[in-house]
């Protein structure tokens, strides 16, 4: 059972078809994991009616806060709340430690090929990646080559998507390394749920998740981005300045910001807009995001940019299949967490392989006419494309219409380099809301919440 | 403070004291156009009642553009919920929290659910809910709105640079708005020369007293007949009369001293000159320069000191 990806895109909706599903808080025969035991004792002692009412306090509170994501092409530009559940996804102590070694090795390894390609390509020289999938691909900033960025370090902030399956393995689903989102998120919905169950913190040894370094401005594209709250949320948090491209100017290859009291130097910039707009005159020309001049102040090393820009060729979906044989170039390591084993449709077996299993595929909205001109595109472009078996994510109770119910979940860890790599215990979790959906995206019906790290 | 941070407050505190203003505005027209009037030179359009919200804000034009009948309704739709009419009270709402909203970090929490709050109501009404409610009740519940957003700065927002662009858009538009509304007596309306201090005269200023909520402080301070020597006083030279000209300059003039710095001093002179002729003004030179005349000249100047704000603080070049 194999499921043909878009280049970009998430897993599609799915009914998983195998009964066998793995459950974070309940083991096969149905009674509490060990690290669920002290949860579960509580929601079974804690009246419903108590906690509905703490469920709805949750939503006035997210609702009056204004936690919300910007919907793009809805009327006026709404605000919706990203749905909270409480049941909080619980990772034992062992688990993590594993999550964390493997998630330091791997964007470790990814600020390692960010830093190769852009200088000496040894690991295109050594035949590990063919050079054409780095430097053909449209992520790859030519003007980065030969730059040397502060500490060798490109992602500062990498935000790595996990999902467990099967038998509960953890898997890399993606790496984000761009712009990762979600952060906000994150804090949010630990501080929640310490005011809505403090009993629950106080009894357990839970890792605290407030720890994000801090900069001298926040970038963000404005207002109506789809991640202004986390962008305000952000710059509120470490106490800097969020500003907008024309906020800024650059004189002498030097960042200011125009304040009230005249011009102020800028040394860091924490940016959330995209490379392609971060300057008018280095990327698109048409970019009214951007600050003119910023690249050349850049490349100066008179302004940090986090992330560095060019990082998006690291996390692209053609590379993604090599960053275990990154793992083992680089580290001489063998990778401590897997990839989803992945057909690459630029090779002709995996193409085969994935042309006579197309037509038994279980993508159900994609009728069979589509499912023709699809093959197509891929037959057109096989190097576009890449493909994954339907995983079985696993589940975790979640408050539903008709009370607990299990739904698929992921997670987002986020990982901070800088003179050492470090781990915010936990991360996002985010939960497909609709029964049997893999769709965890807040703009498709996702919601979040709170992950427990067990301290021992 | 960033100039994007400031503008936006400035412009958030402007556009919420416009709407309050459009609504009192509003309502003075309402209640004066329950009075009898008629129009004695044809052609003279804004002898009309309604046609005075529209000539005191300078949007005559832009409503004609878009209307071809002057009449209560097409003036109210106009004033109230125009999108595209920017002193539009829907739309000084509107751009009253999306400065809020890309600027929340200066703001406080309370703030800006007030203001969402406001925005979210204004949304949903329309010309036959308006009705429904009273034009005058949904004037009242433009002010209240207005008062109360005030009272959530006043009361929660701690007294930095955010405060003080704040309060100087407040009562930089407030200045212009009274001045205008003052003016609107002097456009309009009495029938002819022989109804001066009749009482028709008497009602009409009674309305535009009532509209910048000076009514009883007239009575407080005169216990009088209503004359336009003592409107003049109240609403251009008595400092403790919270709407007037003198009590807006002082406080900007206030403000702008704790804002500038040495690269700014002129800004504060202006305001200072200002302030200097509101504070040792006399009544009678009003008069004898001519009221209307006296107001157009305090417009040029507050709009004058408005623009050097906007070119020192707001959006430098």
């Amino acid at each position: 059972m194999a499921q043909v990806l878009l280049k970009g895109s998430r897993l599609a909706d799915f009914t998983p078809v195998s009964g066998h599903l793995y459950d974070e808080m309940s083991s096969a025969e149905g009674a509490p994991r060990p690290h669920y035991q002290g949860f579960s004792d509580w929601l079974k002692r804690t009246p419903v009616d108590q906690i509905a009412q703490k469920r709805e306090e949750a939503e006035r509170a997210f609702h009056r806060i204004g936690i919300t994501f910007a919907v793009y092409g809805e009327n006026g530009g709404t605000e919706r709340l990203i749905p909270f559940d409480i049941v909080p996804r619980i990772i034992p102590a062992s688990e993590w430690r594993t999550l964390e070694r493997g998630l330091k090795q791997r964007v470790h390894a990814l600020n390692l090929f960010l830093d190769d390609i852009y200088h000496d390509q040894s690991i295109l020289k050594a035949g590990v990646i063919p050079p054409e999938r780095v430097l053909a691909n449209s992520q790859y900033r030519r003007e980065m080559h030969g730059m040397d960025v502060p500490g060798g370090i490109y992602a500062h902030i990498a935000g790595v998507d996990i999902v467990r399956a099967d038998e509960g393995a953890y898997y890399v689903l993606e790496d984000n390394l761009r712009v990762p989102s979600g952060v906000s998120y994150m804090l949010e919905n630990r501080r929640m749920m310490m005011r809505l169950f403090p009993e629950l913190f106080a009894t357990r040894a839970i890792k605290p998740v407030e720890h994000y370094p801090d900069e001298v401005a926040v970038l963000t594209p404005g207002a109506h981005n789809s991640a202004y709250f986390e962008h305000a949320f952000l710059a509120q948090q470490m106490g800097v300045e969020l500003v907008e491209g024309p906020d800024l100017f650059v004189q002498n290859e030097t960042v200011y910001m125009r304040t009230t009291r005249g011009p102020r130097r800028v040394h860091v910039l924490y940016r959330r807009v995209d490379d392609d707009f971060l300057d008018p005159r280095a990327f698109r020309p048409d970019s009214m995001l951007g600050v003119p001049g910023l690249f050349a102040a850049y490349r100066a090393g008179r302004v940090t940019l986090a992330n560095a820009i060019g990082t998006g060729v690291a996390d692209d979906k053609s590379i993604y299949p090599f960053v275990p044989d990154m793992i083992r170039f680089y580290l001489t390591e063998e990778p401590i967490l897997n990839n989803v084993p992945t057909w690459q449709l630029s090779r002709e077996d995996d193409l085969r392989y994935c042309l006579e299993h197309l037509a038994e595929l279980v993508v159900k909205e994609v009728r069979v006419a589509e499912r023709e001109a699809f093959r197509g595109r891929i037959v057109a472009q096989p190097d576009k494309y890449i493909a994954q078996p339907t995983l079985a994510l696993s589940t975790c109770p979640t408050f539903t219409a008709s009370g607990l119910a299990p739904r698929h979940i992921d997670l987002r860890p986020y990982v901070l380099s800088g003179k050492s790599v470090n781990l915010v215990p936990g991360g996002l979790t985010r939960v497909a809301l609709r029964e049997g959906s893999l769709v965890v995206n807040s703009s498709q019906g996702g919601g979040t919440k709170d992950t427990w790290v067990m301290a021992h | 403070m960033l100039c994007r941070t400031a503008n936006e407050l400035y412009w958030m505190a402007r556009h919420i004291e416009r709407a309050e203003n459009i609504a009192r505005l509003l309502d003075v027209t309402y209640r004066m156009s329950l009075l009898p009037y008629e129009v004695i030179e044809p052609g003279l359009a804004w002898a009309e009642p309604w046609a005075v919200p529209l000539i005191t804000s300078g949007l005559a034009t832009a409503f004609y553009e878009r209307f071809r009948e002057l009449s209560a309704e097409n003036v109210l739709r106009f004033m109230i919920l125009d999108s595209s009419n920017p002193s539009s009270i829907y739309c000084c709402l509107r751009s009253a929290r999306e400065s809020a909203r890309s600027v929340r970090g200066a703001i406080t929490s309370e703030m800006y659910e007030d203001l969402n709050s406001a925005w979210l109501e204004m949304r949903g009404y329309d010309y036959d809910r308006i009705q429904l409610t009273g034009v005058s009740a949904f004037l009242e519940w433009v002010k209240m709105r207005s008062h109360l957003f005030r009272g959530v700065t006043f009361g929660t927002m701690l007294r930095d640079e955010a405060y003080h662009f704040n309060r100087l858009g407040t009562h930089i538009e407030r200045a212009d708005n009274t001045a205008r509304i003052l003016d609107v007596k002097y456009h309009t309306l009495l029938p002819s020369a022989a109804d001066v201090g009749g009482a028709v005269d008497y009602y009409q200023w009674s309305a535009l007293l009532r509209s910048v909520s000076g009514f009883e402080s007239y009575r407080k301070i005169y216990s009088d007949v209503i004359t336009p020597r003592r409107v003049a006083e109240l609403l251009i030279l008595r400092e403790d009369m919270p709407r007037s000209l003198h009590s807006c300059i002082h406080f900007i003039h206030d403000t702008l001293e704790v804002l500038c710095d040495e690269n700014s001093r002129e800004i504060e002179q202006a305001s200072g000159e200002l302030y200097a002729r509101l504070h040792y003004g006399k009544t009678d030179d009003i008069i004898k320069f001519g009221l209307h005349e006296y107001l157009i000249e305090f417009l040029d100047r507050i709009s004058a000191l408005g623009g050097e704000i906007n070119r020192y603080f707001l959006v430098p070049t």
